[in-house]
């Protein structure tokens, strides 16, 4: 046993932390038979529209896009609401928000129109980046989310850069950063979690742990699987998290955003299940059969909906109606993705550069250089 | 106009730019206490203090990419990157990030980001530290680079790379920052995207940007006087946007070119104007188009052998030589000097 003197993890072990989130004191542990309080159980119908919403959402992406209504790849955030919602709830509107190529959920619950978010997914002019991004580039500047990035590890020097500029101007926003837990072991996590600390930046790191890099398992692919400890290495706090129960996720997630408000950069790790494959094409054969019937216990919204039930407040029917409200949107959201217009290949050139300059080339793939300067040909 | 050499043109130019927009500040690696590898931000930490000279560790993915994310939230961040031999460990957010976001994102955001870097071997500073691979970034649709061979275009781009609301790859060079010449006083932008014809002539067009267009107008200078050759000089300055037009119509005068790359032949910068010149002069052409370029090894650090690698300026001479009698042209009082 190494003696734990100065050393940071120490100071801010994740068991100091998980001793502090007051999470399993205010609302009980998921436990169906545990009854609630009118606010808690408010507080959990309110999350519940939330992360029904993204369930809604991500089974319509992923029926469109074996309808071919979606190209690309298309990662879902099934098994994230939790995690999502609890997220989120503790971000004002000015926060930034920085995510990967999993980020439907993240847009939606940012406050983002399912329709602009399915009309993206469709490749439409009316989506949130008009039709240019697609399900990994989702942005909306006005709502501050600064982006689905699709390289791993690719959003973390952005964020970390965003956090600077808040610092640099004195402003009193702070940045979130969620990646999966691949993105760990990736340079850019290192270098971003270093300059963070050392410039005493405003963000919140947050790792969303799957257990699953497509089909790498965590013990597999990091030397120190519980990877919120890697905060250590730069004196950064950290916490882990059970993502299936958003009231907790929310709690620490408080801790975490009020000290990146304070200039001291926070790590957290939320524990969450991925209930489909890596992407809507992935079967994930590489899971063994154990694994995915354990998979339906640990459905967040699945949990969430007896637990409130339970909680004697709210019936089964009510909350299904919740749902159809929630399907009824995304319905919407597919019907205007679907009459929304494909962008006109006049536009092809309109993002060459923010600033104008000549000699920029426009050139469409069959077409010459230079047409008719040929002396010979003369026409 | 004041006498300067292109190291003082960019450190004034920086000052004064940062001294104009309170948005621009400086970040890299030990370019504050340190003042620069090459001194570049000498005095800078001092006269504007840590927040806006910025000494980075030693991460050029983190700080780049920090750049690029600060620039996305309104800032003007300039960047040193110590050479551009590291700019590989930054390539991902360079280009992945950098050059993508203000298109990827249907043109939501502007990344007003500059990234200095001088390239340049003759050093003796072997394989890794001598490459000349500005073309990677020349590649790439979104980002601009533009790459200066006087004092006064040192300024001029740099100006004009700082006002610019997308990312600009600002290309330096090793052998050019004690090199001397007139740079205005007053703060005038260059267009980036423009190409310079510094020398006017008719025999031959000779091509090149950074070092290569500095001895491409010594080369001229010379043989007019040693050969009485009238040879028109363009200097790139920009290579993306490349000045296309005006190469076509100096070749469509002169029927010929020749062109001066520091990098490698194969896939090399020269390619690309070679194969413009193909697509847009072909019939005024009475040579083929020349291009002079680095020998094909990772550069050696024997002296004779990095020589050797490196183009020089009988290697451009000779190769003007040989594309004259391609074009059948006489020789003007030839070998007085040269072979």
């Amino acid at each position: 046993m190494v003696e734990e003197t100065s050393s940071p993890t120490k100071k801010f072990s994740a068991k100091k932390l998980a001793a502090k989130k007051p999470a399993a004191e205010k609302v009980a542990p998921i436990n169906n038979s545990v009854k609630l309080s009118q606010n808690q159980s408010d507080e959990l119908v309110s999350f519940y529209e939330e992360m029904t919403l993204v369930r809604r959402f991500e089974e319509r992406a992923a029926r469109s896009y074996t309808q071919a209504l979606i190209g690309g790849y298309c990662h879902l955030n099934l098994g994230e609401e939790a995690a999502i919602a609890g997220l989120l709830k503790e971000l004002n509107y000015d926060d930034y928000l920085f995510t990967n190529y999993r980020e439907h959920g993240y847009a939606l619950l940012k406050g983002i129109d399912a329709k602009r978010l399915m009309a993206e997914l469709y490749g439409r002019v009316d989506g949130v980046s008009k039709g240019w991004g697609g399900s990994m580039h989702m942005f909306d500047l006005e709502h501050r989310l600064l982006g689905g990035y699709g390289i791993v590890g690719g959003q973390l020097p952005l964020a970390t850069g965003a956090a600077l500029a808040i610092d640099y101007r004195g402003s009193r926003e702070i940045v979130m950063c969620t990646m999966g837990d691949g993105t760990t072991n990736i340079g850019a996590f290192h270098e971003s979690l270093n300059i963070a600390a050392l410039w005493k930046l405003p963000i919140v790191f947050v790792i969303i742990n799957n257990g699953l890099g497509m089909g790498t398992t965590v013990s597999k692919s990091s030397a120190e699987p519980e990877l919120h400890l890697r905060g250590a290495s730069y004196r950064m706090e950290s916490a882990r998290v059970d993502g299936l129960d958003p009231v907790a996720v929310a709690m620490a997630t408080q801790i975490a955003v009020q000290s990146a408000r304070a200039k001291k950069p926070f790590l957290l790790e939320v524990m969450t299940p991925r209930l489909r494959g890596h992407s809507v094409v992935d079967p994930a054969k590489y899971r063994s059969e154990k694994e995915v019937i354990d998979l339906k216990n640990h459905d967040p919204v699945t949990l969430l909906h007896d637990r409130i039930v339970a909680g004697g407040f709210v019936t089964s029917e009510e909350l299904h109606q919740i749902d159809l409200r929630a399907i009824k949107k995304i319905d919407d959201a597919h019907h205007f993705a679907e009459e929304s217009a494909h962008p006109d290949v006049s536009t092809l050139f309109d993002y060459n550069y923010a600033t104008p300059v000549p000699n920029d080339s426009r050139r469409l793939p069959g077409q010459a250089l230079f047409p008719s300067t040929s002396k010979a040909v003369g026409n | 106009m004041v006498m300067k050499t292109y190291r003082q043109a960019l450190r004034d130019t920086l000052r004064e730019e940062m001294l104009r927009d309170e948005s621009v500040f400086l970040m890299g690696e030990e370019i504050g206490v340190f003042e620069g590898s090459y001194k570049i931000t000498a005095g800078l930490l001092e006269e504007f203090g840590e927040k806006r000279v910025r000494d980075t560790p030693i991460a050029e993915e983190g700080f780049t990419g920090a750049a690029v994310g600060a620039a996305m939230l309104g800032l003007r961040p300039v960047v040193e990157l110590m050479t551009i031999n590291f700019s590989l460990i930054a390539i991902d957010q360079i280009i992945n990030s950098a050059a993508k976001i203000y298109g990827m994102f249907g043109g939501q955001v502007k990344v007003p980001l500059v990234i200095r870097t001088p390239g340049g071997g003759g050093q003796q500073l072997g394989a890794t530290h001598s490459q000349n691979i500005e073309l990677f970034y020349a590649f790439i649709p979104g980002l601009k680079v533009v790459a200066p061979s006087t004092p006064a275009d040192a300024k001029a781009l740099l100006i004009a790379a700082i006002r610019d609301d997308d990312p600009v790859l600002f290309l330096e060079n090793l052998a050019l920052y004690n090199t001397n010449g007139e740079v205005p006083e007053a703060s005038e932008p260059a267009i980036i995207g423009k190409a310079a014809v510094t020398r006017e002539g008719k025999d031959l067009t000779l091509i090149g940007y950074s070092r290569m267009a500095y001895i491409a107008n010594k080369v001229a200078e010379e043989l007019a006087i040693s050969d009485g050759l009238n040879i028109e000089v363009i200097d790139l300055r920009s290579l993306r946007p490349l000045d296309r037009e005006t190469i076509i119509n100096s070749v469509k005068k002169t029927n010929a070119a020749v062109v001066l790359e520091d990098d490698w032949l194969t896939y090399g910068i020269g390619a690309e104007i070679a194969a413009s010149i193909s697509d847009g002069a072909f019939d005024y052409l009475d040579a083929p188009v020349r291009r002079v370029a680095m020998a094909e090894v990772p550069m050696p650090y024997s002296k004779v052998l990095e020589t050797a690698a490196l183009p020089s300026i009988q290697d451009v001479t000779h190769a003007i030589y040989e594309t004259l009698d391609a074009m059948g042209r006489p020789r003007h009082k030839i070998g007085q000097g040269h072979d």
